[in-house]
C-alpha cells in the first residue's frame, strides 16, 4: 500500500489486460493512477517504461477492470451485527473484486428515514473499505403503507428505493411509489413476489413435492411483475425488479424493455448456477428467496444473463450465522453470503462460452452504476480509480470457511470455479491484494 | 346610492355579456362572459369601499346560502355580498355524512322549491352534485365548490385581484401549486385564466397532478423551481393534512421542503412575482409566513375583499332578468 500512495500518489498499474465493458476496450495496456482518480490509461501509456518517481505495479498480464459493482447486499448493521457489519462487509467484498456496494434498508431499525442514510454512510467512512451506497425504503418500517421521505432521502444519499427482501404488495402504494419517485428520479426496486402466493419455502414442483416442504409457483413472481409493469405503464416511474429466478418473468421484463419502458432487473449466481435439485436432501444453505427454481428457469436466467435481458448480477448477499440455518429447512433463514463468490460464479457463464467477457464484465460495471446513477463502472480518464484486477482462469474451490464475512452460509462449498481478484482498487488505494500479487510492489519506491 | 347610479349594473349591454341560469363553474364560459362578470365586479369593490355598502338592488329576493360542507370563508362572503346587495339571505347547513342519498339531494331541491327562494348558493363535497341541484330547482344556482370539479367564484376573485393590480391577464405566466388533484380551485382557476389567454403551470408531487392534466391546457411541473422559472403569479393551494401521512406525500416536513413556497423558491419566479393563496393557509406546510405576509408581493387579503364584490356582481347578474320582469310588472 506504501507504494500505491507514493509521492503525489502515482501509481501505474502496468502489464494489464485492459478491459472497459462500456466502451468495449480489450487490450494490453496500463493505467495511470493519480491520487484518488484515473489520469490516463490504454495500449501505448509506458511503452518506453514507467518513468522514475511513479510506483509500479506489474499486473503480469492479468485483467484490470472498472471496479465491481454489488447492487444488492445485506450489511445487517444495524441491528444484527453478530451476522455481519460493514466492515467485515467491505473485507469480504475487497477480497470479492467489489469496489462497491448496495445495502437493502431491512436493518433494524430499518433505513426509511434519513437519519439511517446518514448513519450507514457514516459507518462505511469509518470502515475505510468499498464503497456503500444505500436504499431507502419504500415504505415506513417496510410495513408497505406509507411511503417514505424519498426527496429527502434521496437529498441524502439514497440511491433508490426498495422494500427489502419484502414486496411491495399493495398496488395503490407501489403505484404511488412510482408516481412519487418520479420526482426525485429515484428507481423503485421490487422484491418480485406475491406474497400470498410465496408463503412456501422452495420452488413448488417435484423436488417440493418429494421432500413435503410447501411449494412457491414460479408463478408468484411473474405476477408481481407483470402487474408491477402495469404500473411502470401507468406511472411512467422507473423500476427494478430485483433477483428475478424465472424464465416467465424475464420473458415480460424482455417485452416491457422492447416497448421502451423503464425497467431494469437484476439476478444473483445462483439462479442461473443451481436449481431446485440442489435443495438436495434439506440442504438450508441452499434455501434462497425466491427459491431456486426448475432447470428450464435456471436454463432461461443463464440465457437472459447472456442476451443482455438482465442487466446486472448481484450477489444478493445474505449473511446469516449457524444458528439461523442449522435448522429444519421450513424455518431456517433464506439467503446466501455470497459477496466472495460473485466474481468466479460470473466467469462462468464466460467458460461456458455462453457470453463474452466484457459482456458478463458489463452486469457488474456500468450497467448496475447506470441503474444506480453511480458516477462508476468505466476506465476513462478522470473516473475515479476502483478498479479490479482479477485472473479471469485460476481454478479454485470455494470453500466458505475462509470467507471474510462474519457468516459462513454458503451451498458452494468445495464447487469448483475459474476466476480470482488479485486486488482491489478503491479511490487509487489497494484495499485488497492476493498472496503473490504484485510481488514486485516495492518497485519504484 | 342608488342602483340606478352604477352604470355598468344597469346597462343593458353588459348584461348581455353573461347568458347562463347559473353559474355552476368556469368551463365552458366565453372570455367575454367573464369579462362582463368581472367589469361588474370593479363597480362593487367601489361601493364596498364607500360610505353606503348596501343597496337595496335586491330587495324581496331571497337568497339561501345552502352548505353540505363546512365553510365559514365563503359562506361568509357571500352571506355579505348577498346582504349588501339587499336581498334576504338565509344559512343552510347540512352534515352530508348523516344523508348519503342521492334521492334526498332531490328532496332537498323540493323542500326548497317550496320557499321560492330566487338565488341558491350550494357548496357539496361531491362533484357534481350542485349541478344535479340546479336541475330539480327553479332559482338560479351559483356553484360555492363542488368536490374537486369547480369552484367559480374563487376563479373570478382570483382573477379580478390579478387584473386589478396587472391590467389584464393576457399573457402573464401563472403557476399553480400544490394539490391540483383534489383541487376544484386549480381546475376554475385553469380555465378561467386559459381562456382569458395566461399561461398556466401546475406543479405538484406526481401523486398529487391528476392524469391528463394537458388535456385543460396546464403544463405540468414537478419541480417547483422550474415550474416558477420567469412566472408573473404564483397562486398556492391549500394542503389537506390528511393527505400527508404517506398516502400522498410522505411527510409535512418533505412537502414543504420540496414544495413549500418560500424566499428561496420564490426567487425563481420574477422579481415582482405576486402570491396567490385561496385560504386558509397551512403556514409552514405549503406557504412560508415570510412570504404570506409580505405585503409587496402578497396578495391573499385582496383576494378576500375581491371575493365580496365578484359574489355581489354574480348575484346582480343572475338576478337580472328577475328584476328587469318585476319592474315591468310593476309599470304595467
Amino acid at each position: 500500500m506504501g507504494a500505491a500512495s507514493k509521492d503525489n500518489g502515482r501509481t501505474a498499474y502496468h502489464n494489464a489486460r485492459l478491459l472497459d465493458p462500456a466502451s468495449g476496450l480489450d487490450t494490453l495496456g496500463a493505467v495511470l493512477v493519480e491520487g484518488t482518480r484515473i489520469a490516463d490509461l490504454g495500449p501505448r501509456l509506458f511503452n518506453g517504461g514507467v518513468p522514475e518517481g511513479i510506483a509500479k505495479i506489474d499486473c503480469a498480464g492479468a485483467c484490470l477492470s472498472p471496479g465491481l459493482i454489488d447492487m444488492r447486499v445485506q450489511l445487517r448493521e444495524p441491528g444484527e451485527e453478530h451476522k455481519e457489519t460493514i466492515k467485515t462487509a467491505g473485507m469480504a467484498a475487497a477480497r470479492g473484486g467489489i469496489t462497491a456496494m448496495a445495502a437493502l434498508p431491512n436493518t433494524e431499525p430499518a433505513v426509511d428515514d434519513v437519519a439511517g442514510v446518514v448513519y450507514i454512510a457514516r459507518r462505511a467512512r469509518e470502515a475505510k473499505s468499498v464503497k456503500v451506497y444505500t436504499y431507502g425504503a419504500v415504505t415506513r418500517r417496510l410495513a408497505g403503507k406509507e411511503i417514505t421521505e424519498i426527496g429527502l432521502l434521496a437529498e441524502f444519499g439514497a440511491r433508490g428505493f426498495t422494500d427489502g427482501v419484502k414486496a411491495v404488495a399493495d398496488s395503490q402504494v407501489m403505484r404511488r411509489a412510482l408516481s412519487y419517485a418520479r420526482a426525485h428520479d429515484q428507481v423503485i426496486i421490487q422484491h418480485p413476489e406475491d406474497p400470498a402466493l410465496a408463503q412456501g419455502v422452495m420452488n413448488e414442483g417435484a423436488a417440493a413435492t418429494r421432500l413435503g416442504l410447501a411449494g412457491i409457483p414460479a408463478a408468484a413472481e411473474a405476477i408481481m411483475v407483470d402487474r408491477d409493469l402495469r404500473l411502470v405503464e401507468l406511472t411512467g416511474g422507473r423500476y427494478h425488479a430485483a433477483h428475478v429466478s424465472t424464465g416467465a418473468a424475464l420473458e415480460a421484463i424482455r417485452n416491457a424493455k422492447a416497448r421502451g419502458l423503464r425497467v431494469t432487473c437484476d439476478t444473483a449466481p445462483h439462479y442461473f448456477t443451481l436449481s431446485e435439485a440442489d435443495v438436495g436432501d434439506y440442504r438450508s444453505f441452499a434455501k434462497v428467496s425466491p427459491p431456486l427454481r426448475a432447470e428450464a428457469d435456471r436454463e432461461a436466467v443463464a440465457q437472459a444473463v447472456a442476451d443482455g435481458t438482465v442487466d446486472a448480477v448481484a450477489s444478493d448477499h445474505s449473511p446469516h450465522d449457524q444458528e439461523s440455518k442449522r435448522l429444519p429447512f421450513a424455518i431456517a433463514e433464506p439467503g446466501i453470503a455470497g459477496l466472495e463468490t460473485l466474481l468466479p460464479l460470473t466467469l462462468a457463464l464466460v467458460h461456458g462460452k455462453q457470453m463474452s467477457l466484457l459482456d458478463a464484465l458489463a452486469c457488474l460495471t456500468w450497467r448496475p452504476a447506470e441503474i444506480l446513477k453511480l458516477e462508476a463502472g468505466r476506465l476513462a480518464k478522470g473516473a475515479a480509480a476502483d478498479l479490479t484486477i482479477f485472473d479471469p482462469d485460476r481454478e479454485w474451490r470455494i470453500d466458505p470457511d475462509k470467507f471474510l464475512s462474519k457468516s459462513k452460509n454458503s451451498p458452494f462449498e468445495d464447487y469448483p470455479v475459474r476466476g480470482q481478484a488479485l486486488a482491489t482498487v478503491v479511490d487509487g488505494r489497494i484495499i485488497y491484494r492476493a498472496e503473490g500479487f504484485g510481488g514486485l510492489l516495492a518497485e519504484g519506491v | 346610492m342608488s342602483p340606478a347610479s352604477r352604470p355598468s349594473s344597469s346597462s343593458v349591454s353588459s348584461s348581455l355579456g353573461y347568458r347562463h341560469r347559473h353559474l355552476l363553474g368556469i368551463e365552458g364560459l366565453s372570455a367575454d362572459e367573464i369579462g362582463a362578470l368581472l367589469d361588474l365586479s370593479e363597480s362593487y369593490v367601489a361601493q364596498s369601499r364607500g360610505d353606503s355598502k348596501k343597496t337595496a338592488l335586491m330587495r324581496g329576493l331571497t337568497v339561501i346560502n345552502l352548505f353540505f360542507e363546512t365553510s365559514t370563508r365563503t359562506r361568509t362572503s357571500f352571506e355579505l355580498a348577498g346582504k349588501r346587495q339587499g336581498a334576504d339571505v338565509i344559512n343552510m347547513s347540512v352534515a352530508w355524512s348523516s344523508i348519503k342519498k342521492g334521492e334526498t339531494l332531490i328532496d332537498t331541491a323540493m323542500t326548497l322549491n317550496a320557499m321560492h327562494p330566487d338565488v341558491l348558493i350550494v357548496r357539496h363535497p361531491e362533484s357534481g352534485a350542485v349541478k344535479l341541484l340546479s336541475e330539480k330547482v327553479n332559482c338560479a344556482v351559483i356553484n360555492a365548490g363542488d368536490g374537486s370539479h369547480e369552484h367559480p367564484t374563487q376563479a373570478l376573485l382570483d382573477a379580478l385581484t390579478i387584473r386589478r393590480r396587472r391590467g389584464g391577464l393576457k399573457g402573464l405566466a401563472v403557476a399553480i401549486c400544490g394539490d391540483i388533484l383534489h383541487s376544484r380551485v386549480a381546475r376554475s382557476n385553469i380555465h378561467l385564466l386559459t381562456a382569458l389567454g395566461a399561461e398556466v403551470r401546475v406543479v405538484a408531487p406526481p401523486t398529487l397532478l391528476p392524469a391528463a392534466i394537458e388535456g385543460l391546457g396546464a403544463t405540468p411541473f414537478f419541480n417547483m423551481r422550474e415550474a416558477l422559472e420567469g412566472c408573473d403569479i404564483v397562486m398556492m393551494l391549500r394542503l389537506q393534512t390528511e393527505r400527508m401521512h404517506g398516502s400522498y406525500v410522505p411527510s409535512t416536513r418533505e412537502y414543504f421542503h420540496f414544495y413549500g413556497l418560500d424566499r428561496e423558491k420564490l426567487a425563481a419566479a420574477k422579481p415582482d412575482a405576486l402570491i396567490m393563496h385561496p385560504g386558509p393557509m397551512n403556514r409552514g406546510v405549503e406557504i412560508d409566513s415570510e412570504v404570506a405576509d409580505d405585503i409587496d408581493r402578497s396578495l391573499i387579503r385582496a383576494q378576500v375583499e375581491m371575493g365580496v364584490a365578484v359574489r355581489m356582481a354574480c348575484l346582480d347578474m343572475l338576478t337580472r332578468d328577475l328584476r328587469h320582469n318585476d319592474t315591468q310588472a310593476g309599470a304595467s
